[in-house]
């Protein structure tokens, strides 16, 4: 993964001492909350319901076991001993004290890490697929290219201060994992026809109030220009997208309201201006980047291992959670593990410190010492040896990080919600809690098969209800909280948004509503047809009907 | 006390002002309309200047005066002979557009100083019209930020091709002067280098 050299290290350490001044100035009275909102936010820091919540960058989810042993320490130390990891492939602290931010940014700054722009109206940290450099559908590796994007983006004066946040994600796959189609900017990375590194570009993708998937903006744009290019999205919208109300104010609204054809004319004529300035990307900065990824020091492996395959003839808990938390890899002899972070009965994405340092030594003992956060909210150790996995899966098991739920019912998406945040409308933890303990069964969840469940609890979007095939919104009437359920949604190259099934639902109501839209699926399925499937196939209608009929919700 | 910042070859120092600022006097037509580049969309509520407010602006008689816009736009004859004194500037608020000054003043660098309004500092739009002044139209005199301006967009002002900083009233200038060089060596290219890190150093291979 990328390492550091004195000048980024710089850039850091300077970080570390412009916000600790900047604290200073606010808690003496220099700054007033308005003034301060901006600079914090633009470090990670909200304030909310209980306590400041620190949002730390874990830059296109890669993270080092050096980088996860210091988050657990700074959990431990500043915090209550464990942390969140979201959706965006971050790590949040929820109970920091906010005199305590600067030291908590110092300690960061020692293993290479910040808080920098994961938060505020500028541009955030940039996202992509969790198997990213080993997945067997991969084209190109965009890690180099994320990294170049975080680089150019980190304090780009000119985009410091946008109308909204503003999200970018890369990816280049042919499967897409990385969501591009709901980003501000999405980039996905694919071989032309002169099998030369070039784009497709997305704008204008994007969850919270007003859902909208991206529109390609251009079909085929070369590497070198990807700065360059971004830059001129970036300024057309900074010149010209709402400032007056800030629901109306992300990218999406923009190209909405222009219409893509608009859009795209005033961005070409913008990049006429900028295409080849200094800050095109050249070879040797690729390839200078690219060194950081190369290919991990695999032994030559057989694709079988005799020990693995006793393991999963006599051992039907192992079996299982091969099934659903071992996924396929590149390399021969090699697989890609995740580590479940939803066990049932507790918070979607939740890691104590404990479990961070396991996670840390697993990764040293199996992996090189390196894993990567899923925007699924579950750690992936991405290069394991067939023959480690048994092993491996005990010592997961020991620790309560091998719930073999991955692409289950259970493994919930799902935002910090009322519980914590001051946005919310209403508690999301406590539903996903209910639902998991509803079907706290592993034999029937696998018989349900692969369904994504997500839970925001608010319209802001955080744990992407729109694109669940299950979405659960909470909100408020009349001052109580109430869930509002939509199916259909999808992500990934077919990506869809859900559908409304009608009025919300109790909190109490919630574990039911899923169980009948379940029945109603396990009961209308062909076989191999998956639940999104069967509602895309059948429409709204016969979920809607029985979830809907009262007078059998007691059963 | 000035509370004006002016950076002169890479140095920044209290300086007193030169130039006197010219108010549009105040509105009496509701907020309509910013009909920019933009015309159908931006329903965004800023103002515009009106007609009345343009005529009933007082130009002093003598001296180095910064303008409105508008008013420089629809007044060019009364100024003209000052113009070519260089004894004229403009200013634009950040919603006005950068192109009603260029059609209006081809040569951009007959103005010895353009000074942008920033009314809330949280509003990043200056940036844009800083980087475009300097690198689309070329402009090589003072630029000047006035209005909210806080020392924690100093940086980023400097960055723009922002070369003074009329520091709001209530705060320090001497204080800000630290934030201009919060960062030492930035990553992206930008007006004020325009050259990104990786072609600043050999960063290895």
């Amino acid at each position: 993964m990328y390492k550091y050299d004195k000048l980024d290290q710089q850039i850091v350490d300077e970080r570390v001492a412009q916000y600790r001044d900047q604290t200073r100035r606010y808690l003496a009275g220099e700054l007033t909350d308005d003034e301060f909102r901006p600079l914090r936010l633009q470090n990670g820091l909200y304030i909310q319901r209980h306590a400041p919540m620190l949002r730390i960058a874990v830059p296109y989810g890669m993270l080092s076991s050096r980088q996860l042993r210091k988050l657990g320490d700074i959990a431990k130390r500043f915090d209550k001993g464990y942390g969140h990891f979201s959706t965006r492939q971050n790590c949040q602290l929820n109970w920091p004290k906010l005199e305590e931010t600067p030291d908590i940014l110092a300690e960061l700054a020692t293993v290479e890490m910040h808080a920098i722009q994961t938060s505020g109206n500028c541009i955030r940290n940039i996202t992509t697929d969790q198997f990213a450099g080993i997945a067997p559908d991969e084209v190109i590796d965009p890690r180099a290219m994320a990294e170049i994007l975080r680089q150019w983006s980190t304090f780009h004066p000119e985009f410091a201060l946008l109308p909204r946040k503003f999200k970018i994600a890369v990816s280049g796959t042919q499967q897409d994992r990385a969501v591009v189609q709901m980003h501000d900017i999405g980039l996905e990375f694919y071989l032309d026809k002169n099998k030369k590194m070039a784009i497709k570009v997305w704008v204008g993708g994007g969850l919270g109030r007003t859902p909208i998937l991206g529109s390609v903006i251009r079909e085929h744009l070369e590497w070198q220009h990807a700065l360059t290019y971004c830059e001129a999205i970036v300024r057309v919208y900074n010149l010209h997208g709402r400032r007056d109300n800030m629901f109306k104010a992300r990218i999406k609204i923009l190209v909405k309201a222009l219409g893509i054809d608009e859009f795209r004319n005033q961005v070409e004529a913008e990049w006429l201006n900028l295409k080849d300035n200094p800050n095109t990307i050249t070879e040797a900065e690729l390839a200078r980047v690219s060194k950081h990824f190369d290919t991990m020091p695999y032994e030559n492996l057989s694709a079988h291992d005799a020990g693995f395959d006793n393991s999963i003839a006599s051992n039907p808990a192992f079996a299982a959670w091969v099934k659903r938390c071992v996924h396929p890899h590149k390399q021969a002899g090699y697989r890609a593990v995740t580590l479940s972070l939803k066990p049932h009965g507790k918070a979607p994405g939740d890691a104590t410190s404990e479990q961070m340092w396991v996670v840390a030594d697993l990764a040293d003992t199996y992996s090189f010492g390196e894993l990567r956060v899923a925007h699924e909210q579950n750690l992936i150790l991405a290069d394991v040896k067939l023959g480690d996995l048994f092993a491996l899966w005990e010592k997961a098991r020991a620790n309560g990080l091998a719930t073999p739920n991955i692409g289950l019912l259970t493994d919930i998406i799902c935002c910090p919600g009322g519980d914590f945040c001051s946005l919310a409308n209403a508690k999301s933890i406590p539903i996903a809690e209910a639902i998991q303990m509803q079907f706290d069964n592993l034999d029937y969840l696998h018989d349900i098969g692969d369904i994504e469940l997500n839970i925001s609890g608010c319209m802001n979007a955080c744990g992407h209800h729109h694109i669940g095939h299950i979405g659960i919104l909470g909100v408020d009437k009349d001052g109580s909280e109430w869930y509002q359920v939509s199916i259909g949604g999808k992500q990934g190259n077919d990506a869809s948004l859900g559908t409304v099934l009608g009025p919300s639902f109790s909190a109490e109501e919630m574990p039911t509503v899923v169980q009948r839209l379940i029945d109603v699926y396990v009961q209308e399925r062909t076989p191999e047809e998956r639940f999104i499937d069967t509602v895309r196939r059948l429409g709204l209608a016969p979920f809607k009907a029985y979830v809907y009929a009262k007078e059998e919700i007691a059963a | 006390m000035s509370n004006l910042i002016k950076l002169s070859n890479g140095v920044a120092t209290i300086a007193t002002d030169d130039w006197t600022l010219v108010k549009l006097p105040e509105s009496q037509v509701e907020q309509r309309v910013q009909a920019g580049k933009v015309v159908l969309f931006k329903l965004t509520g800023e103002k515009t200047v009106t007609e009345e407010q343009i005529a009933n602006t007082t130009i002093p008689a003598s001296g180095n005066i910064i303008v409105p816009l508008s008013v420089f736009i629809a007044r060019k004859d009364e100024l003209k002979s000052r113009i070519q004194q260089n004894a004229i500037g403009v200013w634009l608020d950040t919603h006005e557009v950068l192109e009603h000054l260029v059609e209006n003043q081809p040569d951009l660098n007959t103005l010895p100083i353009i000074s942008v309004h920033v009314e809330r500092f949280a509003d990043g739009r200056i940036f844009s019209l800083g980087t475009l002044l300097r690198t689309r139209y070329g402009y090589k005199n003072e630029l000047r930020a006035f209005g909210d301006v806080l020392r924690d967009q100093l940086f980023f002002l400097k960055r723009s091709g922002f070369t003074s900083y009329q520091i709001r009233a209530d705060r320090s200038a001497q204080d800000a002067l630290a934030s201009l060089n919060d960062f030492s060596q930035p990553y992206q290219g930008a007006v004020d280098e325009p050259r990104p890190i990786f072609q600043r150093y050999n960063r290895g291979t």
